[in-house]
């Protein structure tokens, strides 16, 4: 590994519980500790703790903050209460995406960013020229915490009564919940962990019931150990960042660098559900707003392969009628499904639910179908 | 997890293994290969009649995560293939040494299995790393 590798608090925690050490964007993170197909099922039917400490933290302050964020964001944080998160996206003049992101509000004045591991540098670059070029610049303060937070991801449907016996008192702060088991889908809260403050957050990247929780970096490990030794009634087991990416996939959740970047904008991703165009003017909006009235170029599609292939993976070419028209961005075989799933930019033309495509794999073509996202859902 | 590393068979440094049974020899991925690859869910193999040379890519092991070239240990044709991988790619987790074998070969030259590790420098080679 060529330049040194960032490490998260609970990089020893990983090593004691063997976990496969990889490069991930400039951190060195688990991708497994038994295999991505165990821990993936281990996500849908039971419960998982991911480290996502390597993620950024970013605090936006003062009595402008509600604007400068409206004005920097594609949603509508106008919509959040206090306790209250939403997903949104940070684009670029021309409406390419900056970084995607959940904006939670903490407070009247108070929103905590929680934004990708490998865009917390261009974030921050971005947000403090934003930051100046905004007309109240002084009501606004921004603080970067992520060298000093660290965070872990509790997913699965066995989540809810685990994370009562890790926080068992009532919320201090953000939503007034007696315990985070009451906390609903993107609501965060405060709760007491050995005397200090952290947050909990309804929410997650697995597309099924869980939690992030926030804390300061010194108390993350005590907060891992704590969920493991509690864990065993809910098979709870430490899960890495090759099944955090299978889940995903599954569900059909961007990841930056794969579906998202600078030159690709959320109408394109399928993701307008997110650009609040109704709220007035924001970074990248005339843009987002023209795409959405007359169309795109690209639009990203979910497929399932049709017959027995490798899996799809990322930059392998999709066909139509004979013609390469786009390519793969995330592909992977499905644990759940048991084939090769993905997902791709292709003309809107291409891009209808139902239609053929094929995947050049080494230089053969294997039968496709463009499917309805997400590509798998929970049994009903 | 202890690995195993049979006796009776030779490795080349990209942790294919090789069993000679007289001008003919089988070809696999070792149990520390299968280890770090996890969850085999595709295996393609090359075609029956196809003239290798050693360390030519021949083969491509998918598991969940990334597709990895696998070797040709020697020269030689591939007289036979293991379509059962076809059906069970996760043979070659559970019996890498056996049913998950990936294809025969006719020997082109059998001097070259002598310049393949014994048992002892393959298990020398994957404890070092």
């Amino acid at each position: 590994m060529p330049q040194t590798l960032r490490r998260t608090p609970l990089f020893a925690a990983h090593q004691r519980a063997g976990g496969k050490l990889i490069e991930f964007g400039g951190w060195e993170m688990p991708v497994q500790y038994s295999t991505i197909t165990d821990e993936h099922l281990c996500v849908r039917r039971g419960a998982g703790i991911f480290d996502i400490s390597h993620m950024g933290e970013v605090i936006i302050r003062g009595p402008a903050a509600e604007a400068f964020l409206n004005a920097t964001l594609t949603n509508d944080v106008r919509k959040l209460v206090v306790g209250l998160g939403q997903y949104t996206l940070m684009c670029n003049e021309r409406g390419g995406v900056i970084d995607d992101l959940y904006a939670y509000r903490l407070g009247a004045r108070e929103y905590l960013l929680i934004i990708n591991a490998s865009r917390i540098e261009p974030d921050v670059v971005w947000l403090q020229e934003r930051l100046g070029a905004f007309p109240r610049h002084a009501d606004v303060t921004l603080a970067n915490l992520s060298d000093h937070t660290a965070a872990a991801a509790i997913q699965g449907p066995k989540t809810p009564g685990l994370l009562d016996q890790l926080f068992p008192a009532a919320s201090t702060g953000g939503t007034p919940v007696a315990k985070p088991s009451e906390l609903k889908k993107n609501q965060i809260a405060q709760f007491t962990f050995n005397g200090q403050s952290v947050c909990v957050a309804r929410t997650g990247y697995s597309g099924e019931d869980g939690f992030e929780v926030i804390t300061p970096a010194t108390l993350i490990e005590a907060v891992w150990d704590r969920a493991l030794n509690l864990g065993h009634p809910f098979c709870l087991q430490p899960c890495g960042l090759g099944a955090r990416d299978t889940l995903r996939t599954e569900v059909c959740y961007p990841l930056y660098g794969h579906e998202l970047d600078e030159h690709t904008t959320p109408i394109e991703a399928g993701l307008g559900f997110f650009v609040a165009l109704d709220k007035g003017d924001f970074t990248g909006r005339s843009m987002l707003a023209e795409q959405k009235a007359t169309g795109t170029k690209k639009k990203l599609v979910a497929f399932k392969m049709t017959d027995k292939s490798p899996p799809p993976r990322p930059h392998y070419a999709i066909w139509t009628d004979g013609t390469a028209v786009g390519e793969v961005v995330s592909g992977t075989q499905s644990p759940s499904l048991n084939i090769g799933i993905g997902m791709g930019y292709v003309p809107p033309p291409s891009a209808k639910v139902g239609g053929r495509i094929e995947i050049e794999i080494r230089g053969r073509r294997f039968a496709a179908e463009i499917v309805k996202k997400p590509i798998y859902s929970r049994a009903a | 997890m202890s690995t195993q590393v049979p006796a009776d068979l030779r490795y080349a440094k990209s942790h294919e293994w090789l069993r000679v049974a007289g001008e003919f020899a089988t070809v696999g991925i070792t149990d520390h290969a299968q280890h770090e690859l996890t969850d085999v869910v595709f295996v393609e193999l090359p075609g029956v009649g196809r003239s290798l040379k050693s360390g030519e890519a021949c083969a491509v092991v998918e598991s969940v995560k990334t597709a990895s070239d696998i070797y040709a240990p020697v020269s030689g044709d591939v007289v036979e293939v293991n379509k059962a991988l076809e059906s069970n790619p996760a043979l070659v987790n559970t019996e890498p040494y056996a049913a998950g074998w990936f294809f025969k070969l006719k020997l082109a030259n059998p001097a070259e299995v002598s310049t393949l590790l014994n048992a002892d420098s393959y298990l020398a080679q994957i404890s070092g790393s």
